[in-house]
């Protein structure tokens, strides 16, 4: 069986679809952890893990603290706001003083693409990318592809579309280059304004009308409009946003008639997403995402959690 | 190279099926019936042989003997050094524990680490009333002080030979053999 021999785990574009298919396979046997009484397996006992969050985070940070502490490791969360971050001190000073604590995986989340390929060139921890500036989130798209996988039974032949801002979604990003190897078709959708130069290179379809994607679509993953952007005057208003690219019932019946809704939150209700679209346990797998999300981390950190060489 | 040669066959097809079918009574006679009995297979190889026994059991008894899965690669003491780490495999106990009598089930009994990992797991579900092993090979060289409840066959060896449970259900034939390496 193949294993993980990276030491860091950087971004999508640079996992082999064997890699994928290891993380997805230990994922879905970590599923079942979650669900017991005692949520807790002794395996990665006296690692540490340093949480390293330059950017706001809600799910993400939490499903890797739960990941690593139902693995028995020790976790520590330092978000940027309460750290020497305030005081001046650089990203390589930081990361150089978290690693003389020893600690064995840090997970980062920072503004700037490439803060995590940075940091794997510089210390010798195994650095986990949580999403760096507009690049990538590869533990996102593998919460996704464990969840289609899980829903669909499959990634190969599907019809994904990604409706939103594709420009800054490294959630988009990341999807593109997974699903592409992992044999789907993907499309995406977006305001003109939203949609990076030159897109198709990544081997995808694009539309500027939500219609165009959706049709016959396996899965319609929605992304989230990201309001903190709205001042860059990418689009009139919220409201016209939502008239034309918000996924409501009316559109959504272009998809298939078994099609699944996807969405990395935190949602804009209204904006890209209607709430009985959103709420509806029919087809909208939402909250299963957040759930796989833990699993998925925990694949990570086991796989990455090296003994002493 | 090491090369390997003599390949012994200490049981077949039939010497498995008698083996389990005298644990399955053993079980029923050490526990006065299947009140509160359940099963659960050691992944791999326990696996085959506790669906071999819940047969036999759930026939002799007439109802069906509860039966679980059990992977314990993440509770292996030396999981923490190992710098490629094996995938695990799914875990399924569909049932409550407590108070439960368990019958852990596993091919080959060795070292006893691979059983201390299984009593961890389990106790992680619930607080089980008794645990019992069942094997089909007891082949010594304990590392722990750990004891099989049920054995199908006693196989002194020695430490540079291998023994191998073959079952229809993985290998396509049911078979134990021992082999030398030089």
């Amino acid at each position: 069986m193949t294993k993980l021999t990276k030491k860091d785990i950087l971004g999508m574009a640079d996992l082999t679809v064997d890699e994928i298919h290891l993380i997805l396979e230990t994922a879905e046997s970590f599923l079942e952890i979650s669900t017991r009484d005692i949520k807790k397996v002794p395996t990665l006992r006296g690692k540490s893990i340093i949480n390293l969050f330059y950017e706001a985070s809600t799910r993400t940070r939490t499903s890797f603290e739960i990941a690593g502490k139902r693995l028995s490791a020790d976790t520590i969360n330092i978000s940027a706001s309460t750290s020497s971050v305030v005081k001046g001190e650089t990203l390589i000073d930081t990361a150089r003083n978290l690693e003389a604590m020893n600690p064995d995986i840090i997970v980062l989340r920072h503004s700037a693409a490439g803060a995590p390929h940075l940091l794997a060139g510089l210390v010798r921890q195994s650095i986990i990318n949580a999403g760096d500036g507009a690049h990538e989130h590869p533990s996102q798209a593998l919460l996704d592809m464990m969840t289609i996988r899980e829903k669909k039974g499959r990634i190969a032949g599907l019809k994904i579309a990604l409706v939103g801002d594709i420009q800054h979604s490294r959630v988009a990003r990341s999807n593109i280059y997974g699903l592409n190897k992992m044999g789907a078709r993907v499309v995406v959708a977006g305001p003109a304004t939203m949609m990076p130069r030159d897109i198709e290179k990544m081997g995808v379809e694009a539309f500027t009308r939500i219609e165009d994607a959706i049709v016959d679509a396996d899965v319609v993953m929605m992304l989230r409009i990201q309001l903190e952007r709205q001042k860059q005057n990418l689009f009139p208003s919220l409201r016209e946003y939502a008239q034309r690219y918000c996924l409501n019932r009316t559109n959504f019946k272009l998809a298939k008639s078994d099609a699944i809704v996807m969405h990395p939150g935190p949602i804009n209700r209204g904006v890209e997403i209607s709430p009985d679209i959103a709420d509806d346990s029919g087809f909208s797998v939402i909250l299963d995402q957040v759930a796989n999300g833990v699993a998925v981390r925990m694949a990570l950190l086991y796989l990455l959690s090296g003994g002493n060489e | 190279m090491a090369k390997k040669h003599s390949v012994k066959v200490v049981m077949d097809s039939e010497g498995i099926d008698r083996c389990l079918t005298r644990i399955a009574y053993e079980i029923l006679e050490k526990n006065k019936g299947m009140d509160g009995l359940v099963i659960v297979g050691i992944r791999t190889g326990g696996i085959y042989l506790a669906q071999r026994l819940q047969k036999k059991i759930s026939a002799i008894e007439g109802r069906e003997i509860p039966m679980g899965i059990l992977d314990i690669t993440l509770y292996r003491d030396d999981i923490a050094k190992a710098t490629q780490k094996p995938s695990p495999g799914k875990t399924q106990i569909p049932f409550d524990l407590t108070e439960k009598k368990v019958v852990l089930v596993d091919d080959v009994l060795f070292t006893g680490r691979t059983i201390r990992a299984a009593m961890d797991a389990l106790i992680d579900f619930g607080r089980p009333k008794m645990i019992q092993l069942a094997v089909l090979i007891d082949r010594g060289h304990r590392e722990l002080p750990i004891r099989a409840d049920y054995v199908g066959k006693n196989l002194p060896s020695s430490l540079w030979e291998a023994v191998s449970v073959n079952l229809m259900e993985k290998n396509g034939k049911d078979e134990v053999t021992i082999e030398e390496d030089h």
